[in-house]
């Protein structure tokens, strides 16, 4: 038995509404997607829901600064990799790009600094 | 007095975007006046990404977003005054400003482009019941808090307003470990985008209650709780449908003013729609000489759509300067109400012109018509439209030639 899923992309601000029909796990159509990365939001949300991550982590200056992982991870993952961000502290001065944890939590993905602390 | 050509108020995406614009374009002697002691304006606490993939192809964060502007502005070697508070501009375009290394001065500029950006709507302009206890916030103060200051303004938070900053903080409080009960939105319909909708209360299964307001403020001291209700069609309050949610923190999200108080010191002549300048298509306001850009001359939904203002306001002061600004016609562009306001509000060149307009509700298959007089001279249907998303057509010199007046239509089956 065929089902559908709906679903608004997260890729950019436009929030295409597509719509995808499934057999079990196996994907059928994906309608409604108005770009490449679209359609591949569609098949990692109905496969493996993937997020990039933002944060912040605490620094040696006694503040904060903000930090993404620097590719999507596993959306289940979320809240485990929010205990080692809170738990990471960057030494300063940090400038854009930084590498804070590499392959956090083995998803693949970089922690990195997003904004430059002296 | 100190005489700079061009002096730029506010050096946030506008400011830093329109700088580098009329950098680009020749003008050298410039001066950007920025009152926080970074460059970057609301974009450094706005962590989360989503930014820039119109501009650069790529998902940015908000500082990174704000860094590529920033580095260009370093690597030009464009002067900016930071910790500097911009007190009055006259329509002479003096302006008189103040900072702790140079008291209170002043400058003569030749053009002045205005980049203030926009504040939020406060818990003042709500008619909200019961006491004031500490514990209500504006979103974007909580966004300042969490983000740049590391403290967590509370645990357990209902957020009235569905705008985009409520909505991004709706999931950064929850990865921070608070409990986001509700997000009430008195409108039938979200003034957030559909992707927020999705991953910041869809991804942590955050109702989002359309429809609903706080009717009532609990706690003394300290917030205690809120009493939602859901609202009728004339968004009165229905009885029936009162709720109690305990709770120690109220976010509020709902609307951002532009921050013109500058703009009418300089007697410059305001929208009250937008709350902006009113401009034509070079971002010129009704002063000559003063330009305006981004979030001070009408509440944008992406820094992306502010950059690309800003840019034209920028060649715009620079041309000005040049004394190669065309001004050769007056076309007035008016609203049927549908469609609620346009930018520019008038056109005073023939060339290419993207007009940007916000609708006032949800429209379903209607279409939008540009009339002069009885003339239609574009039409183009949208399957949908809605307030929370700003729209754009772009106009060809051969389709206004002649136009004493545009008037701004949308049409509903």
């Amino acid at each position: 038995m065929a089902n559908t899923r709906e679903l608004t992309c997260i890729v950019c601000p436009k929030g295409c509404p597509m719509k995808v029909t499934l057999e079990g796990k196996e994907i059928l159509t994906i309608e409604g997607f108005t770009c490449p990365r679209g359609k591949q939001y569609a098949i990692d949300e109905c496969t493996h829901p993937m997020r990039t991550l933002t944060s912040t982590v605490r620094t040696s200056g006694g503040g904060v600064v903000a930090v993404k992982t620097d590719r999507a991870i596993p959306k289940e993952l979320m809240f485990d990799c929010m205990q080692v961000i809170n738990k990471t502290v960057a030494t300063l001065p940090v400038r854009v790009g930084d590498v804070l944890v590499s392959n956090l939590l083995d998803t693949g993905a970089n922690l990195i600094v997003t904004a430059n602390q002296e | 007095m100190k005489q700079i050509d061009l002096v730029i108020i506010g050096g946030g995406p506008a400011g830093m975007s329109a700088a580098l614009a009329a950098y680009e374009q020749g003008v050298t002697n410039l001066l950007i006046l920025e009152r926080d002691s970074r460059l970057g304006g609301i974009l450094r606490q706005c962590i989360h990404n989503g930014f820039g993939l119109h501009r650069f192809g790529e998902e940015l964060t908000g500082p990174e977003y704000a860094w590529r502007y920033e580095e260009k502005v370093l690597e030009k070697k464009i002067p900016y005054l930071l910790d500097t508070m911009v007190l009055d501009i006259s329509p002479e375009k003096v302006i008189t400003a103040t900072n702790t290394s140079l008291g209170v001065f002043q400058i003569q500029a030749k053009a002045v482009i205005l980049a203030m950006g926009c504040r939020e709507r406060p818990a003042g302009a709500l008619a909200l019941a019961g006491d004031r206890p500490s514990g209500i916030f504006s979103a974007g103060t909580a966004q300042k808090y969490v983000n740049m200051k590391s403290y967590l303004p509370g645990k357990n938070v209902v957020i009235l307003g569905s705008g985009d900053i409520g909505l991004i903080m709706a999931r950064r409080m929850t990865l921070e470990g608070a409990k986001v009960h509700a997000v009430c939105e008195l409108m039938p319909y979200s003034g957030g985008l559909a992707r927020n909708i999705e991953q910041c209360l869809n991804d942590f299964g955050i109702p989002l209650k359309l429809s609903h307001t706080v009717v009532k403020i609990h706690g003394k001291g300290r917030l205690e709780g809120v009493t939602i209700a859901k609202v009728d069609e004339n968004r009165r309050p229905i009885p029936e449908s009162f709720e109690y949610i305990p709770c120690d923190t109220l976010l509020l999200s709902v609307g951002l003013i532009p921050e013109n108080e500058l703009s009418k010191t300089a007697q410059v002549e305001l929208s009250p729609i937008t709350n902006g300048a009113t401009v034509d298509q070079n971002r010129q306001t009704s002063t000559e000489g003063i330009f305006a850009c981004g979030n001070v001359l009408h509440v944008h939904d992406l820094v992306d759509y502010v950059s690309e203002e800003a840019e034209i306001a920028g060649n715009a002061a620079a041309a000005y300067l040049r004394g190669a600004l065309q001004s050769n016609l007056h076309i007035p562009l008016s609203t049927d109400g549908k469609i609620r306001y346009t930018v520019p509000q008038t056109i005073t060149e023939e060339k290419e012109i993207t007009v940007y307009f916000r609708v006032s509700d949800i429209f379903r298959n209607a279409t939008v018509k540009v009339l002069d007089g009885d003339r239609v001279i574009y039409s183009r249907k949208k399957q949908k439209v809605a307030p929370g998303e700003m729209e754009s057509i772009l106009l060809k010199p051969v389709q206004f030639a002649g136009a004493k007046a545009l008037k701004f239509t949308l049409e509903v089956e």
